[in-house]
Order: C-alpha cells, then structure tokens, then sequence
C-alpha cells in the first residue's frame, strides 16, 4: 500500500486524494499515474511491479477517484463498480483492511465488502440485492455469480475489474474458471476495464493477451505498465561448515548454522517446500533452542485457529521466526521481516523472488535471503537461481490452454444463470484468451457432456439435465439440478483429508489440530508415531472422518511425507543448472561440490550444454543405467517407466527404476551398455508404450478422477450430505475402466489426457526432453559408480516397484495361506 | 467331483479352491463362485442399469455398466459352460432398472438365460421380484449341493450359506502401500460374495457388518485381476 516519500508536491491527482498523499507524505508513483491515465481511457492494464511497489493501491485508485467523483454523499446509489478478485480469501480480507483506512481518511463515502466461502448467506443475499462499490472476491465467488440469474442486473453497472497475483491464478485450472467468468461479465459490462497485477511474471505478453477479451478478428493485449525495479534483493547461499551429504531433503546438517542465523536477525522466515520438511525442521529447532526463541510453525494443513493465531503474533511483532510453507507465499503483509530463508532448492526464481518479498516489504531497501541446498545436487541448484535472482531473470508456467472439465462446469452454470443459444455461448467462451482457439466441435462435444452425458449411445437424451424450449436456448432442467451444481463449484480438488483429533475420554474425538491426508492416514497402524502441528503424536485408530492420536514422547517418530510438496524443477533453473556444470567453471560453488564434479570429470564424462549423459556400470551384482535429464521428478517417473518397459521388452529384465529431481537410474540383472540408446530414448515411447502403461497407473485415475469432479460428473457434495473422498475415489476408478473399455474416444478421457501432459506425469516434459536430446546422447561405460550416480544409489531401495505392484504386496500375505486352510477346514465347533 | 462341469479350465490360476462347510468350492478372479459338483455358477449383486438410475438424478455415469457386466458373465459362462447360473440377489439396482434396459441389453440378458440349462434370479432387497420377460425362474432361496444360496445373510450363524448383499472388499498393507479389491469373505462356514456389477461401491470386511455375520472379521478370497489371493483376517486392516 505504501507510496515513495514525496518529492514533488504537485501530484496530478485530484482532490481529496492529493492532499491525502500530501498529509502521509507521499507523492504517486509513476506507474501508478500511468495506469491512472490507461483507466481513465478506458484501458486494460497489466502492471507489472515488485513486491512493495504500491501495486494495490495503484489497482484501486481509479477506482476510488471514480467513484469518488460521482458524488451524492450519502443518498448516493451504491452500484457495483469495481470487482477485485484474489487466489486467496484472506489476501481479499487483508486487501480490505489495507483499503478502508486511506478511504476513511480520505471521508469517501464507498462501500467495500468481501465475499467468500465464510461469508454469511444473508450477507450473500443482500450484497446480490444492494452490491457494494467494491467486491472483493475469490474466482470460485465469480463462478457462482455467474451462475445466478439477472446476472445483468448485478453486473451491469461494473467499470473495473482488479485481479491479483495474476500469474498464481492464470496457469491454472483456477485460472480457467476466472477468464469464463470474466467472459460471462464482458457480455453485461462490456466497457469494463481489466486490471492484472503481479510481482512475478516470466512473458508479460501472455498475460497481457490472457487479462483481456479476445476476438476472433485479431489478437488483443492489455497495456503494459511496468513498475521501477526495486533495490535489487541480497541473496546468498549457505557454505555448510558441515558435509553437505549426497542426497537427501532433511537438512540434518544445517540446523546450527540456521539457529545461529536466526539469532543474529531480528525476524526470520523459514520457507521450506512441504509439510513434512516444515513439522522437522521445526522440531529440531526446538531440539537446539537454547534461548527459548519464540518459533512458531505455519503449514496449511494446520487448524485454522492454529494460523490465525501464527499470523497475528507475526504482525504483533512477537516472534522471532516462522517455519513455513508456501502457504505463506502470497501477498499478505506479515510486518517488518530481516530475513527469508530458503530451505532445499528454491525450484524456480519467480517462486524464490516472490518468498524474497517477504522479507522487508520496503522497495528502496534490498531484501535479504539465505539459500540453504539440502544436497550437493540442490546447492549447484542453489545457485543457478541465485544467479538467476541476480540477472533479474523470472520463470514459472505460462498461461495454456483452457481445460475442458471446467468450461463443462460454466456451460451448466451459464444455463443456469442466462440460458443461452449454442452460437451466442460459443462466441462468449471464445472470447476468454485460454478458449480463443476452441473448435465449434469441442463446444459442441462439451455441451453435449453437459446435458446428457456426451456418450456415443445418446441412451441418457430421456435424462437431459439441460433442455431446450421453443425459443432454443438451453436452461438448467430444474431448480434441483441449479443447486447440485452450486454445491460443485470450483476448479480445486482437495485430496480426501481426515481431520487430526486428540483422542478425549472414552474414546471419544477432542480438540482438533489439523487436517492430514487420508491416504497418510491409511498407510499408519495404530502405535504409529508422526510428527504433526509440532508434536509427536501417536495413532490411536480412525473414527468416522478423524484420525484419533495422543501425544507421545516416542523418540523417533514416523514422519509425515504429505503430498503436495512435489513440484518439479522449472525447465529455466533446470537448464541453469545443466549449462553450470557443463560449464566446467564451477567457481563460487562450495568446495565439496567443486570435487564432486571434479571427480565426476576425471571417472566418467561432464556432458556438454546439448548433451545428456547416460552411464551404464555393474555394482553388488546388479547392472545400473543412470540417465541425467535435469527435468524435474515427475517427468523423470513417467520416463522411468518407459524406459523399464522398453528394456523389458528387449530381454534385458530391468529390475526397477528411481527417479530424483536431477536423474533416474534404472537396475538389472543383465549388462545395458550394449543397448541401442538413440533406440532406446526415441520419441516414438511416447506412443504404445506411454498408452500402455496409462492403462494401469493409478496417477491417470487421480487425473481422471479430479477432471470427472469438476467437469460434474461425480458430485463432491450433495445438499445436506457431505460424500467422503473415499467414496468418490473409489467410485471414480470404476468409471475410468468402464469408460476406458467402452469409449476411450470420451470428452472427459480427453479432458484428463489434456491434464495428464501437463499435471502429474509432465508427459509435455517428457517430450520436449526427449526432442531435445535426438542425437545428443553421450555414453560413459563405467566399470564402477560415478560421483554423479551416488545420489542415485541413496535412492535404491525407496523405489516405487516394478511391474504390479499390488499383485506383490497381496502375494507378500498370501504366503502363510496353506496354514489358514487347514484351520479353516477345522470342524466346526 | 469336478464331474458334473462340462469342462474345468486347464487354467485353475484364475479360480481358488477351499472346502466351504464342507463343499468343495472355487472362487473365480472375476468374482464369481463355482460349485463344481453341481455344475454352478454363481454372481452377486450385478446391480444392472445402476449407471441410468443415477443418469435420472442428472449425474451421467458411463451407459455402459450393463453391458460391461453382461459381457464378463458370457465370457464365464463361455469359459466354465455351468449348468446352472445363479444371480444372487440386486441384480438390478432399482425396481424400473428392467424398464430402462436398452432393447439391445434384454436380448443379450435373454440370450444368456436361455444358454444355461437353468438360470436362477435369487429375489434381492433391490429387486424383490425380478422381472420374468427376460428368461430364466425366481427364487426366494435356493438349495444346491448342501449349501443354502440367498441375497441376504440370515441373522445368527447359518452354516453353509453363499449370500451377497454387503459388497465386501478387502485393503491389505504392505511395504508403505496399500491395496483394496473386491473379495469373497468367508470363515470357512458361510460366505459373502462379492459384488459383479460394474459400479458397485464396496463395505470393507472389518467392518461391523461382517462381524455380525461372522461372530468376527472374515478371511478374504482377494479377486483378480488374474487370479485370487486368499488372505487371512489378521492382514487385512479397515478403511
């Protein structure tokens, strides 16, 4: 919210707001004139600027002079102006907050509310019947309230949308949802303005193409507004004292150092990159907290009386660190921060920049950050995006193209709020940037999923959930189906959690701490130990939807491994980190992985910027072929299991296969440094072999299964009655073989297909990988293990099995069977 | 003992063998269960048309359950050519399910009555009269080779019994990771069958349900996909 100290008295705004700015201070930033001026012409902005930069306030001062302007006082007309839309709904209510004091210092008579899932259905009723000047929301809000009806009435009078942190929103599903919103408004409020903000993007031109409505004449693009960079951040990585080990996400070895750190800083944030490394590494600080620092903890599978309470000692000033994940991340500001700290690789320096911004919400001073690799792997990672961070260079996903299960989802809102001809909706969604290029074959398909199942049998016409009346337009059959739909809303498929309870007397479930993963849960007997919400807690069994546990004192407890945690490298760090070590200039790196490399040099061979390396060596009686791609764990599994298929198939009887953020490494029986490796690698994998093995992957049924969710053909909820996830887990998987059997060709089949390339088994990776390295393969026949490979080897024996799995954990019990038979054959007594 | 079946597969790795009180018995990867001696084939809770009667509440599962069903009963049917083929109860999943059938389906449900010597639709809470135009006679219960066939499980012990109704299934953990299928459930004294229908959901055999039948938790007869795993009650853990 703040603005550079005045200079220059003369400001340009009118009043109240330049005697505002006068008596803070302040004068206006330039690039919050800038966007004055584009709003005032009625243009789309996309303002690009660093964290600190006064990018809110530059969003909603045209607003606020607008509205301002019209006057009335009190007896004014409140319309809805402005829409501002936020990923998150508590970056929406500290928004507000941040919001309503210039505005009530100012006496500007505007009303601002927010509205998210906690709102209150009587609030809900009476802002669609009497909207506030501004709404402040979450892209899940918008879907409803274009599902409603008079959505003309409601949006008719709006001049401006504001969306926030555009590039956490764009890329995604979420994503999706919000540009079919937008499109559903730009039909009521055609004139309205867009405004995108963002510390982080990599290709401003594509979110400027995503923020504004296309048409199908030419390519349209906000206007560009770029803030001044900020005092470029101190980022250093750590020089272990200790041995940084060769693999690993733990961390062991830097908790001395890292307590030290946050003993010289006046406050520290601690970021780590999932749930399970946040729980340890808070437990031993605590382990080596002489001084009693007040440490807290901040994850998102905590209860949320539990953050809350994190959050507000943080603004109070009462801690000295917080050990956090990404929940953390986005927007809010948690006061005066000295210093991040990353803990394990970064993934990314858009990811990185924007934890950075964290530290010192200030844009003149430089924020400081601390790089802390768990690995030799992560601190040559490290590095690269240190380097990156210092070039100013930015990465993360693009915006792509739209998903077909969520336009499923705003084809029945949309009939349930306006119905509409084909031809009139069609137009509407291409005007939406992720669906400009939507064939009229695929809307078809997808309305046709929409009101009757889409199936090449047609048996389910008689069922229609849309219909159609004289006049053509499709419309919601009934108010049943209006309801259910609401209910489904969203693009975000949570995976089924249990909640976390202490266990009170008699058994019975007492204060909850969290909420944790349902299959965690599943893989835990009781007497289990695991570390939750900071303390080592033990499994008294399951109860309905909660997970009972007492609190132990076990000594060594199982550790929680959650989900969620398991991003991949972005290919631009991924690309770093190859050119670094191709480089043969390793300078600046720590000593220990200087003559890492060096070794790696002289044993087996550093592959040039093009190249990927394969080794192939004996070790313990097996047969190793270590590839190293650098492109992130998920793209490493899906080639994984490719490649041990392939070598199946050409008798070489591979064993099994791990994959790592940096490598995989597939064992065997037999000798591979024969094999035909151009073969070996081809593309043409990514036909019948990749086909065949979606077959039976259980990661393409949690694909289909979340498309199934919320394309609306599994219900999450129904009214007054909550369908556990078990339940739509299991149910789901059926569906998938069925459909899978009898019409593989399906919209939905294609919709988690779609989602399959880019989601869970990166096939698009995969594929650009696989382009990238035709022809540029370099073989190092070994006689024995490089130090490259050595990570790998850690890994063996955590490997996901080869081959059916299931079939061989059911063989593992069915042994001991010839003894249950004869008690079973036993008389009865 | 095998002589009343036209033809016992050379391949038995599909099908489990175990004397059930007494009656010697195979348990077939596809979740159907075989009295040799008698020539029967016999499949629970088929559920028909589950997939239409959700269509009618507008959620569109895949129309293809009946046909999925009927397809793996021809290839059993053609495989163990019984002579008796029984439907345990729920063959249908609703009272109207037989109304919404596609004439393509009731021809292919005709086709297969009429293949057997004797068809056999065992009455179930779903379906308390089973249709009579598709072939094939109804039974409240039915007595074959010393065992009693019914949909639903009497209450207190009833050695000897085959019934459906609970849909069990079993989860088995092993090495960090966890499996769950459909399975027979069995003490050795009666049992449960598992569920046919392509839809149908599963009760875990820890669950109370199957103490009440069993006085404790059942052994399980895990199915398929190419063959049965029998596992005892002390492996297998609740949802």
């Amino acid at each position: 919210m703040l603005a550079r100290p005045a200079s220059d008295p003369s400001s340009g705004l009118p009043e109240p707001f330049a005697s505002w700015f006068a008596a803070c201070g302040w004068a206006p930033r330039r690039h919050q004139m800038e966007l004055l001026s584009h709003a005032q012409a009625g243009r789309h902005v996309l303002l690009t600027a660093p964290t600190g930069g006064g990018k809110t306030l530059a969003g909603f001062l045209p607003s606020l002079i607008d509205i301002a302007a019209q006057g009335g006082g009190k007896s004014r007309p409140h319309r809805l102006h402005t829409i501002y839309i936020s990923p998150l709904k508590a970056l929406a209510v500290d928004v507000r907050r941040n919001l309503m004091a210039p505005a009530e210092e100012m006496g500007l008579d505007v009303r601002i509310e927010t509205r998210t899932g906690d709102t209150p259905p009587s609030r809900r009723t009476r802002q669609r019947a009497h909207p506030p000047d501004i709404l402040l929301t979450t892209p899940e809000q918008l879907a409803l309230l274009v599902a409603s009806e008079n959505g003309q009435g409601f949006f008719g009078d709006l001049k401006a949308v504001v969306l926030d942190e555009i590039h956490a929103l764009a890329p995604s599903k979420r994503g999706d949802l919000l540009s079919l919103g937008l499109s559903a408004i730009h039909k009521y409020a055609p004139a309205a303005r867009r405004v995108g903000l963002s510390a982080t993007v990599r290709d401003p031109a594509l979110y400027a193409r995503w923020l504004v409505p296309q048409s199908p004449e030419e390519e349209n693009m906000a206007e560009l507004v770029k803030g001044d960079p900020g005092a470029p951040p101190h980022v250093d990585v750590l020089v272990s004292e200790e041995r940084v080990p060769w693999a690993g996400h733990t961390g062991a070895h830097t908790m001395a150092e890292l307590y030290q750190q946050i003993r010289r800083a006046g406050v520290t944030l601690v970021f780590v990159n999932t749930r399970a490394q946040a729980e340890l590494t808070f437990q031993w600080l605590w382990q080596i907290n002489d001084d009693n620092l007040p440490i807290a903890l901040h994850h998102g599978s905590l209860a949320v009386e539990q953050r809350r309470k994190v959050e507000a000692a943080m603004i109070a000033g009462k801690l000295r660190a917080v050990v956090a994940t990404s929940t953390l991340d986005m927007g809010i500001d948690w006061g005066d921060v000295d210093l991040v700290i990353q803990l394990g690789a970064p993934k990314g320096s858009s990811r990185l920049l924007q934890r950075i911004g964290r530290a010192n919400h200030r844009l003149d001073e430089p924020s400081r950050a601390l790089l802390v690799p768990y690995n030799r792997f992560e601190a040559l990672e490290c590095d690269a995006a240190r380097e990156a961070v210092e070039e100013g260079a930015l990465d993360g996903e693009d915006p792509k193209a739209g998903s077909l299960d969520v336009l499923a989802q705003h084809v029945v809102g949309r009939a349930i709020g306006d119905p509409f001809l084909p031809e009139e909706l069609f137009a509407e969604i291409r005007s939406s940037a992720p669906y400009a290029d939507l064939t009229r074959e695929a809307f078809d398909r997808v309305l046709e999923f929409a009101a009757t199942g889409g199936y090449a049998l047609r048996s389910y016409d008689r069922f229609r959930r849309l219909v159609t009346g004289k006049d053509g337009r499709y419309r919601i059959r009934n108010a049943d189906f209006a309801a259910r739909h609401r209910l489904n809303v969203g693009a975000i498929v949570e995976a089924p959690m249990v909640s976390v309870r202490l266990a009170g007397r008699g058994g019975r479930a007492g204060r909850k701490l969290g909420e944790i993963e349902e299959w965690f849960i599943e893989h835990l007997s009781p007497g289990d130990t695991f570390v939750f919400a900071g303390e080592v807690l033990e499994f008294v069994g399951l109860q309905e939807t909660d997970a009972l546990v007492n609190r132990s004192a076990a000594e060594n407890p199982k550790v929680p491994s959650y989900e969620g945690g398991k991003f991949p490298l972005t290919t631009y760090l991924a690309a770093r980190v190859r050119a670094r070590i191709s480089s043969g200039d390793w300078r600046g790196l720590p000593a220990q992985v200087c003559e890492w490399l060096e070794i790696q040099r002289l044993r087996s061979i550093i592959p040039q910027p093009d190249q990927m390396l394969v080794e192939t060596f004996p070790r313990a009686n097996r047969f190793y072929l270590a590839a190293y791609p650098f492109e992130g764990r998920l793209a490493h599994q899906t080639l994984g299991m490719l490649l041990t298929r392939r070598l199946d198939r050409a008798g070489l009887h591979p064993l099994g296969f791990v994959a790592t953020e940096y490598a995989l490494a597939v064992h065997g029986l037999r000798d591979m440094s024969g094999v035909d490796l151009q073969a070996l690698f081809d593309e043409d994998m990514l036909g019948d072999d990749l086909d065949a093995w979606l077959e039976e992957t259980p990661l393409m049924k949690r694909t289909f299964r979340n498309c199934a969710v919320i394309a609306g053909l599994i219900e999450r909820r129904f009214p007054g009655m909550e369908k556990s996830g078990r339940q739509v887990t299991f149910s789901s998987d059926l569906i998938y073989d069925v459909l899978r059997r009898h019409e593989p060709d399906h919209i939905l089949l294609q919709a988690a297909w779609q989602d399959a390339g880019s989601g869970l088994l990166d096939i698009r990776r995969l594929s650009d990988l696989l382009a990238r390295i035709r022809g540029n393969i370099v073989h190092a026949d070994l006689d024995r293990l490089s130090p490259l490979a050595v990570p790998l080897m850690v890994e063996i024996g955590r490997e996901s099995v080869h081959g059916d799995a299931a079939e061989a954990i059911l063989a593992s019990v069915s042994e001991d069977l010839i003894e249950e038979a004869t008690r079973i054959d036993a008389p009865a007594a | 003992m095998t002589a009343a079946l036209h033809a016992v597969p050379d391949d038995f790795g599909a099908a489990a063998p175990f004397p059930l009180a007494g009656t010697e018995v195979l348990a077939d990867a596809s979740g159907a269960l075989i009295l040799p001696a008698c020539g029967a084939l016999i499949v629970s809770d088929l559920h028909l048309e589950k997939g239409s009667a959700f269509a009618q509440r507008g959620q569109f599962l895949p129309p293809y359950d009946t046909a999925d069903a009927l397809a793996r009963l021809e290839a059993l049917i053609a495989v163990w050519r019984p002579e008796i083929v029984v439907s345990l109860g729920d063959s249908f999943h609703d009272g109207a399910a037989c109304a919404r059938l596609s004439p393509a389906d009731a021809a292919r449900i005709r086709a297969v009555t009429a293949s057997v010597r004797r068809f056999v639709w065992v009455e179930g809470n779903h379906d308390p009269a089973p249709p009579v135009n598709l072939g094939g006679e109804v039974a409240a219960e039915l007595a074959l080779d010393g065992l009693v066939l019914r949909h639903l499980p009497a209450p207190g012990p009833a050695r000897g019994e085959v019934c459906g109704h609970l849909h069990p299934v079993a989860r088995v953990r092993a090495a960090g990771r966890s499996v769950r299928r459909r399975c027979f459930a069995s003490d050795g004294q009666r049992l449960v069958m598992p569920a046919f229908g392509a839809y149908a959901g599963g009760l875990n055999v820890c669950d109370p349900a199957f103490a009440q039948v069993f006085g404790r938790t059942p052994d399980a007869w895990i199915a398929g996909p190419r063959r049965v795993w029998p596992v005892s009650a002390r492996h297998l853990c609740g949802d």
